[in-house]
């Protein structure tokens, strides 16, 4: 066999447990991979560079096995996964900026988080002075009676930056380009030589909404490239937290879909359970987003009997107060009229691009790193992941409720089954430069972070992929067609990070 | 429907009381604040959030004032949807060298008189993310700031405490003219 199959073997076990290997390819296997993508065999978990090399992670979802792959760029080229693969072509734009890594044959050659402002081309690569930029090109449409119409960077509403550039025929939008990279910090390059405790500072500090799993996942790549044991109570309140995490959000983002949809009773009540959620936090883990909780090796804070009372009253509180709710937006005719059949996305686009979380759980793809690939405690906990095939804005907020009452019952039974014991056993220093993945499921999907640490366990490279990378560029194909009214409903019920995206 | 509506009347609200005013926040204020001008605005503010550059995870709290246990507007200020309508811009996050000229250009657009208040550890100079090709700093390196709210990201009591100081002043302002 030829194929590059048998460099994808890495299980859940292994790659929990132990740093995570790496093969070098040949250029012509690194087309083979692109074609493996491309024929739907592979998935594609992420992409990116450093200096000299171009790196790929890779999933059999088949067989729940996974790879990291990397390839030497002769002369800083390597030949495009992109133009076989679209869901690589924006990770490539982003490995050319950071490091001036040229895909060859890239149908795409505009930068994208690079706007011309750095004073620096090319940052974490061979630096040098800012190379000025012809103003962004938009792609050009062509039709009768098109206009456009260009949203921000700063919105109107408290969210985040980016650029929305629409193209209307009347109402109907025949095309969205997102412009993005706007909040881009460089945290990439502050990775350079950061201890593990800078390290998960900056992690947990990517996209505020994922602060748990972003920790967790920096954690669990600098505990696995370490061979770290974790004490079981620490990996069980990592859980805990990353259970109330999702639960706030998704409590928050059903009352947010529904005020798009001028609902505003789901946002009042919505926003109340979620602010309930973030009080208990407060009190069980003394922060609200309980950031910084997470570090390699265990936890900070330990949770004490008045922290699982709290936690306790908070789950009995939601049970009964949320599903009335579900039944007012199941009720609700006119909310009903603006969900459903609205922003659809097809299975077979979600497959593609790999989408994660509710946005590819609504549209067909039943991934969950929690279940698909194990790691602990979730491979002791019981708990279902739904899924549905729909794909329209509707189906993502059933998708939400329906995890909610999972986090619920998640919650429940960790603390029923909370080990004694400590939270925190710090990691090895093993004395050799080592590399590690992690992959934790956050509210959205899954988040990787692939971490090489060297001899003294400093970071020499960290690149965190969050699962916006492979949702954006869904809601740009969900809008077609749709009247641009509806598109805040869209958004929101995709609810991309720009932070986590642009880092 | 009818039974929230019914609760609605029977339930005892869920809104707090009202935040002492932070004395740090009133300090932080300073000399920056130009008094005679909140007699114009009265007791109430117009506040246009921008984002230049943050986590997202002090955009999470600024949201949760306006949830029924903080219920911001109580207080006379609401969030408004285009700088022409604020006197007070409040700024989150490092900001991004992609974001400077948006967030210079927003300030431009907000009519006289007007404030700055910084939000948030990374707003003073960076926080976590100084030092970096991709920041130029803590907002005041790109504008006047009148008040700085710490916090990583300040909770939602916080923040009212900043807000309400900037109140507090127009109103010792107002006594004193
Ligand atoms: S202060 Fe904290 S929460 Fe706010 S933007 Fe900075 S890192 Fe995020």
């Amino acid at each position: 066999m030829t194929g590059i199959h048998h460099i994808i073997d890495t299980d859940a076990a292994m790659l929990r447990a132990a740093p995570m290997p790496r093969a070098s390819l040949s250029r012509t296997q690194w087309t083979q991979v692109a074609e493996d993508l491309a024929g739907g065999k592979l998935t594609l978990l992420s992409l990116w560079g450093s200096k000299n090399h171009v790196y790929m992670a890779l999933l059999d979802e088949a067989l729940g096995k996974l790879g990291v792959v990397s390839l030497f760029c002769r002369s800083k080229h390597f030949p495009s996964i992109g133009l076989f693969h679209p869901a690589a072509q924006r990770l490539e734009r982003a490995a050319c900026d950071l490091f001036g890594l040229v895909a060859e044959g890239a149908a795409e050659a505009r930068p994208w988080l690079d706007h011309g402002r750095w004073l620096l081309s090319h940052p974490m690569g061979e630096a040098g002075p800012a190379v000025p930029q012809p103003p962004y090109a938009f792609l050009p449409v062509q039709g009768d009676s098109l206009h456009q119409v260009a949203v921000g960077p700063v919105h109107a509403g408290i969210i985040e930056p980016g650029h929305f550039r629409f193209t209307v025929q009347g109402e109907t939008v025949v095309r969205l380009e997102e412009r993005l990279g706007y909040v881009h910090k460089g945290i990439g390059s502050l990775m350079h030589g950061a201890s593990l405790a800078r390290g998960v500072e900056l992690a947990g500090r990517t996209s505020g909404d994922s602060t748990v799993a972003y920790a967790w996942a920096f954690s669990q790549a600098a505990e696995a490239a370490l061979g770290a044991q974790v004490p079981a109570r620490a990996l069980w309140l990592r859980a805990l937290m990353a259970e109330l995490e999702r639960l706030a959000n998704h409590l928050g983002d059903v009352g947010a879909v529904c005020n798009d949809a001028a609902f505003a009773l789901m946002l009042a009540h919505c926003s109340v359970l979620r602010e309930q959620v973030l009080r208990a936090c407060d009190a069980a883990f003394g922060h609200r987003m309980m950031r910084d909780g997470i570090l390699p090796g265990g936890v900070s804070r330990d949770l004490d009997a008045a922290g699982v009372a709290g936690l306790r009253a908070l789950v009995a509180g939601i049970a009964k107060a949320f599903p009335p709710l579900v039944a007012l937006f199941d009720d609700t005719t006119s909310l009903q009229d603006r969900v459903v059949s609205t922003g659809k996305l097809v299975p077979d686009l979600a497959r593609r691009f790999g989408a994660g979380g509710h946005v590819g759980r609504a549209s067909g793809r039943n991934f969950d790193t929690r279940r698909n690939l194990p790691y602990a405690p979730y491979d002791q906990l019981e708990f279902k992941v739904p899924g549905r095939s729909d794909g329209d804005v509707a189906a993502r907020v059933w998708q939400r409720i329906d995890e909610v009452f999972q986090s619920l019952a998640l919650v429940t039974q960790i603390l029923d089954r909370l080990p004694d014991g400590p939270i925190y056993a710090e990691p090895p220093a093993v004395g050799e430069q080592r590399e590690g993945l992690g992959l934790v499921e956050s509210f959205r999907g899954d988040v990787l972070v692939w971490l090489t640490l060297d001899a003294q366990g400093r970071v020499l490279r960290c690149h965190m992929r969050d699962p916006s990378w492979f949702q954006w560029p869904l809601l740009e194909a969900v809008i077609e067609g749709n009247i641009i009214a509806d598109f805040p409903l869209c958004n929101k019920s995709f609810n991309c990070s720009y932070s986590g995206h642009d880092l | 429907m009818h039974n929230f509506l019914l609760q609605g009347l029977l339930r005892r609200p869920l809104t707090d009381k009202a935040p002492k005013v932070d004395p740090l926040a009133v300090e932080e204020l300073g000399e920056a604040v130009k008094f005679a001008a909140y007699r114009r605005l009265g007791r109430s503010l117009s506040i246009r959030q921008v984002d230049a550059g943050s986590c997202n995870g002090c955009e999470l709290e600024i949201n949760a004032l306006s949830n029924p246990y903080y219920d911001l507007e109580r207080f006379g200020l609401h969030f408004v949807a285009s700088p022409r309508h604020a006197d007070v811009l409040l700024v989150t996050g490092p900001v991004t060298r992609n974001m400077a000229e948006a967030l210079e250009r927003t300030y431009a657009a907000t009519p006289e008189p007007k404030w700055v208040v910084a939000c948030g550890d990374c707003a003073r100079d960076g926080g976590c993310f100084a030092g970096s090709y991709a920041i130029v700093g803590g907002v005041a390196a790109v504008l006047p700031v009148d008040l700085h709210i710490p916090g990583c990201p300040p909770n939602p009591t916080a923040l009212l405490q900043g807000l309400l100081a900037l109140i507090e002043r127009a109103g010792t302002a107002r006594s004193g003219i």
